[in-house]
């Protein structure tokens, strides 16, 4: 197989053209939005976290690349259900080991602005958000 | 009507520039259409700077033996020969720089620096980041009002939207001659008279057009004319700032240093004469040397020959890709050698990708526009830019790869 057929394997434009958790939580509890300016790749990933600090459930709206954006697609699928502890041990390797395509140091950023989306709506959850029993409260 | 011959013999150039025989990917020929990022280079200006380094390399202006002599007049020559190039009275109009955002970033601290508040400056929607944020930068600084030109939905200066712009109240009107990424050509000589008319300066950023077209500053009368040696053929690291003799010595210098003074003393110092007086520290000497070569080795071809070599190739291309119905481009139809377009459904970034794996280098992105992708209400472009030493044969395997991008992600 060609190396850019390993890139752009069935799975990758399969979560390109259909992403998986698509669209809007009206009353999430966390909402973050980070951008690409380079790229014009652009991410919102909105969680609803449960009392127990899990993720009862996660949406992704963007628009990009097929890297960044099958890999924000995955990503939803890889942390939905999981709990905010499990999210915050990931690390830049998961997301590639996941991605499992050749990212080469150009499109490293593109393959990554799901984990940093992500990452950085846990911190905010965790630093400004997080009340045990309240909920939707942003 | 698309002609199938050019007027310049391409094979024969393609032998001086020995990067086109690299291959890429293991096996794939190189096709290089990112030309509008950088040029290649022949092997006339690596050669000569190889020469410099290995023969007369030395510091210029005040070494008494004979190397620096040599360099001396080799990088003096180099401005004589840019003057040359672009029609320029004299060498005193030439200052050399790093490149054409150096270049204007020296006007848009020197040309505001007497301006009062409310003076306005007038830009484009179209222009490169180079000639966008340092405008903006001081305007706020100097709390100096920006205006931006319109673009039609061609992809051409709005007519209204220049006239509505420049105003009495206008001291500088700064320009691109030709767009990175709408391949539009300007008419800056028109636009000049308007600027002069209400007593602006014409700044041209012709980091686009002064490679691929006869760029005469008399016949454009703009005040201030930058661009790029890397673009034309000549080596990174050197850049040229044209301006009128008696604007430039009214201005303050940009960078204090050595070789910018006459006479220093503890209490003053006065500026030595044009254009040093701009060249402050050690210069670029090998660069400007290679640049020397580059403006002979374009001067042999002939910037006429150049520039319909490249209307041919934009024409070519444009037309086959018009014939797509799944690619859009975007800008006018007359146009430099810059075509940027989209796939329906695919990011530039993957189309660059995929184009890449077949040895085509274009380009993918904002192209430093970022302000104009928002009023084409892109995130992105792909860019294919062409040069001398592009072939219509390029094209046709570029068109094919197109239809690859198509395979892979089923447009």
């Amino acid at each position: 197989m060609e190396e850019i057929d390993q890139i752009y394997q069935e799975n990758i434009l399969d979560h390109y053209k259909n992403p998986r958790n698509f669209g809007k939580i009206m009353n999430a509890t966390v909402h973050h939005h980070e951008k690409n300016p380079l790229c014009g790749d652009e991410l919102d990933v909105y969680f609803l976290i449960d009392d127990d600090q899990n993720i009862a459930d996660v949406k992704i709206y963007g628009h990009g690349c097929a890297i960044s954006q099958s890999s924000a697609s995955m990503l939803t699928d890889k942390v939905k259900g999981k709990s905010i502890d499990e999210i915050k041990k990931l690390k830049k390797d998961d997301i590639l080991e996941m991605l499992g395509i050749p990212i080469s140091a150009a499109r490293l950023k593109c393959a990554l602005l799901s984990f940093d989306t992500f990452k950085n709506a846990i911190t905010i959850f965790e630093k400004y958000i997080k009340e045990p029993g309240v909920k939707g409260k942003r | 009507m698309v002609q199938t011959k050019t007027v310049l013999n391409t094979e024969q150039i393609r032998k001086d520039f020995p990067i086109l025989s690299r291959k890429i990917h293991k096996n794939k020929q190189l096709i290089y259409f990112d030309s509008a990022a950088t040029s290649q280079k022949p092997k006339q200006v690596i050669d000569a700077m190889d020469f410099y380094y290995k023969n007369y390399n030395a510091n210029i202006h005040r070494s008494i033996h004979q190397l620096g002599e040599e360099a001396t007049a080799k990088y003096e020559e180099a401005h004589e020969k840019v003057a040359e190039f672009i029609n320029a009275d004299s060498y005193e109009n030439i200052i050399f720089t790093k490149n054409t955002t150096e270049s204007l970033n020296l006007l848009a601290y020197s040309l505001t620096a007497n301006l009062k508040k409310g003076d306005e400056i007038v830009i484009s929607q179209m222009e490169h980041h180079s000639n966008f944020v340092p405008w903006q930068q001081l305007a706020e600084q100097r709390r100096l009002k920006l205006g931006f030109i319109k673009i039609d939905g061609k992809g051409n200066l709005d007519k209204k939207s220049i006239n509505e712009n420049i105003t009495k109240k206008t001291k500088i009107v700064s320009l691109t001659h030709a767009s990175n990424v709408l391949g539009t050509i300007n008419p800056i000589k028109e636009i000049a008279k308007i600027a002069h008319e209400n007593g602006a300066v014409m700044v041209v950023d012709g980091a686009q057009s002064v490679p691929h077209m006869p760029v005469d500053v008399r016949q454009l009368d703009a005040d201030f004319l930058a661009f790029s040696g890397h673009k034309m053929l000549g080596p990174t690291g050197i850049g040229v700032l044209y301006g009128k003799k008696e604007l430039l010595e009214e201005m303050q210098p940009f960078l204090y240093g050595g070789e910018m003074i006459n006479e220093v003393t503890f209490k003053y110092t006065t500026f030595n004469q044009l254009p040093w007086k701009f060249e402050a520290g050690t210069m670029n000497i090998a660069e400007a040397v290679g640049l020397s070569a580059a403006i002979d080795y374009l001067k042999k071809i002939e910037m006429e020959n150049i520039r319909n070599h490249d209307k041919e190739l934009a024409d070519y291309a444009m037309a086959k890709l018009k014939e797509i119905s799944w690619i859009t481009t975007y800008g006018p139809k007359e146009r430099g050698a810059v075509i940027s377009f989209n796939v329906r459904g695919v990011h530039a970034h993957d189309v660059a990708q995929i184009l890449d794996s077949e040895g085509i280098a274009v380009r993918a992105g904002h192209h430093c526009c970022m302000p104009l992708m928002g009023v084409l209400k892109v995130p992105a472009t792909a860019r294919a830019s062409f040069y001398l030493y592009n072939t219509e044969k390029e094209i046709d395997n570029f068109i094919g790869a197109l239809y690859k991008v198509k395979k892979i992600f089923g447009v």
